[in-house]
């Protein structure tokens, strides 16, 4: 039981902590100062998330590692994020449009996971999820700007829900793990949540002007340990420091 | 022996540190405080999940309580109840107004994605006509705006329920 709790919130906090390291990788580069620095808070909440979880993996582990440990000093197999997270920031549509993906479901997820049996989840859920009320509300402001906007900035946003909408059905992924943990009703059923999702997506979407492509080839693996090829970079800029000079602290 | 009521006076004089006009009892981070035989317990909870502030927050507290002779403090940092705005003091919203922040107004429900915008009133001119610049300002908890009629930029402590 323990295994499987500290499996699953380890995939939730890396979803925090990949998605938040990119954001970060805008720090000085936004297209505006407002942006750059909307970026860097949004990146700020999600590594905050990401630590409130590794805490509590660790605790649920039991062996004396920290949330730091867990954070640096695993190997690219081991990080279970998803793939959606991982992907490259491209322009700043590419950025809004996953942005946008990824709050529409983490919103649905928290509301769900504060009803979890567990306590720690539940306070985890309800502290993220005010949070993640704002960055929802930031990223569908820009995909529908960005997609109702200049003939340009249409086709870019579009091109980027073309790339990233294949990332999406792993969003709803769901195995042993999360098996175990509903029918102690620790974990929420992903599948009750879809439906939401896709509603809310479409509205926004729909709003945007924009289509949702259909290719139905999906992509998925990242709940496993299986990434595409840019978590590696993720982690060799993440890591550095430990990795190169281990223990070492700010 | 040190009384509760005491205890909490004393946090009066540790001021957040990025709001430094705030003491942490107006901001509402204090949840707790527990007088056991020779020692004390604080139980604090953060703003936001990445609130970088909660370390020196922790270390400002035991500095304080030892300086008032309180050895063996203890600072707990709890997540639940998360914290809201709502626990910011009526005292601790007219300092922010001074010190040229806009406090939090009530919100309509964010959950809705296209409600009609909140008025934040200007800090400096009162006056209502001021927009939103950016959701999201110098810190997580500020949002930036500018007034309309002074062109006054301001801060706005944005409303977390």
């Amino acid at each position: 039981m323990s295994a499987t709790l500290f499996e699953y919130v380890l995939r939730i906090g890396d979803d925090s902590l990949i998605l938040g390291h990119r954001l970060s990788e805008w720090c000085g580069r936004g297209p505006i100062l407002e942006e750059d620095i909307a970026m860097t808070n949004i990146a700020l909440d999600l590594v905050g998330q990401a630590t409130n979880l590794y805490d509590y993996a660790a605790e649920i582990e039991g062996k004396g590692r920290n949330a730091d440990q867990l954070a640096f000093l695993r190997f690219d197999r081991e990080y279970k994020n998803l793939l959606l997270v991982e992907q490259p920031n491209g322009d700043f549509g590419m950025t809004m449009m996953r942005q946008f993906l990824f709050d529409a479901f983490r919103k649905l997820f928290f509301e769900s996971l504060e009803q979890s049996s567990d306590h720690q989840l539940r306070a985890i859920a309800s502290k993220s999820l005010k949070e993640t009320k704002y960055h929802l509300r930031h990223s569908s402001e820009w995909v529908i700007r960005l997609g109702d906007g200049t003939e340009e900035s249409k086709i870019r946003v579009q091109e980027a829900l073309d790339t990233l909408w294949r990332y999406t059905n792993e969003l709803f992924y769901q195995d042993d793990i999360d098996q175990e943990l509903i029918q102690n009703g620790i974990a929420p059923d992903l599948n009750h949540l879809r439906k939401d999702w896709e509603n809310l997506v479409s509205n926004v979407l729909n709003e945007a002007t924009l289509e949702i492509p259909n290719n139905n080839w999906q992509h998925q693996g990242g709940r496993k340990g299986f990434h595409s090829e840019h978590l590696g970079k993720i982690l060799a800029e993440l890591q550095y420091m430990q990795r190169a000079y281990p223990n070492m602290e700010w | 022996m040190v009384t509760e009521s005491e205890i909490w006076m004393y946090l009066e004089e540790v001021a957040d540190p990025e709001i430094p006009v705030l003491s942490i009892v107006d901001l509402g981070v204090v949840q707790k405080i527990e007088i056991l035989d020779l020692s004390c317990e604080v139980t604090i909870t953060p703003t936001y999940s990445g609130c970088p502030a909660m370390k020196l927050i922790e270390t400002q507290i035991i500095e304080k309580l030892i300086e008032k002779g309180i050895k063996n403090v203890k600072v707990n940092l709890v997540l639940s109840p998360a914290w809201t705005t709502d626990w910011i003091s009526e005292k601790g919203k007219k300092k922010l107004l001074t010190y040229g922040i806009a406090p939090p107004v009530d919100e309509v429900d964010k959950s809705v994605l296209f409600a009609e915008p909140i008025v934040v009133p200007c800090p400096r001119c009162s006056s209502e006509k001021t927009r939103l610049v950016s959701q999201f300002g110098s810190t997580a908890c500020k949002a930036h705006y500018q007034c309309k009629d002074c062109l006054e930029p301001f801060d706005y402590f944005k409303c977390l329920r």
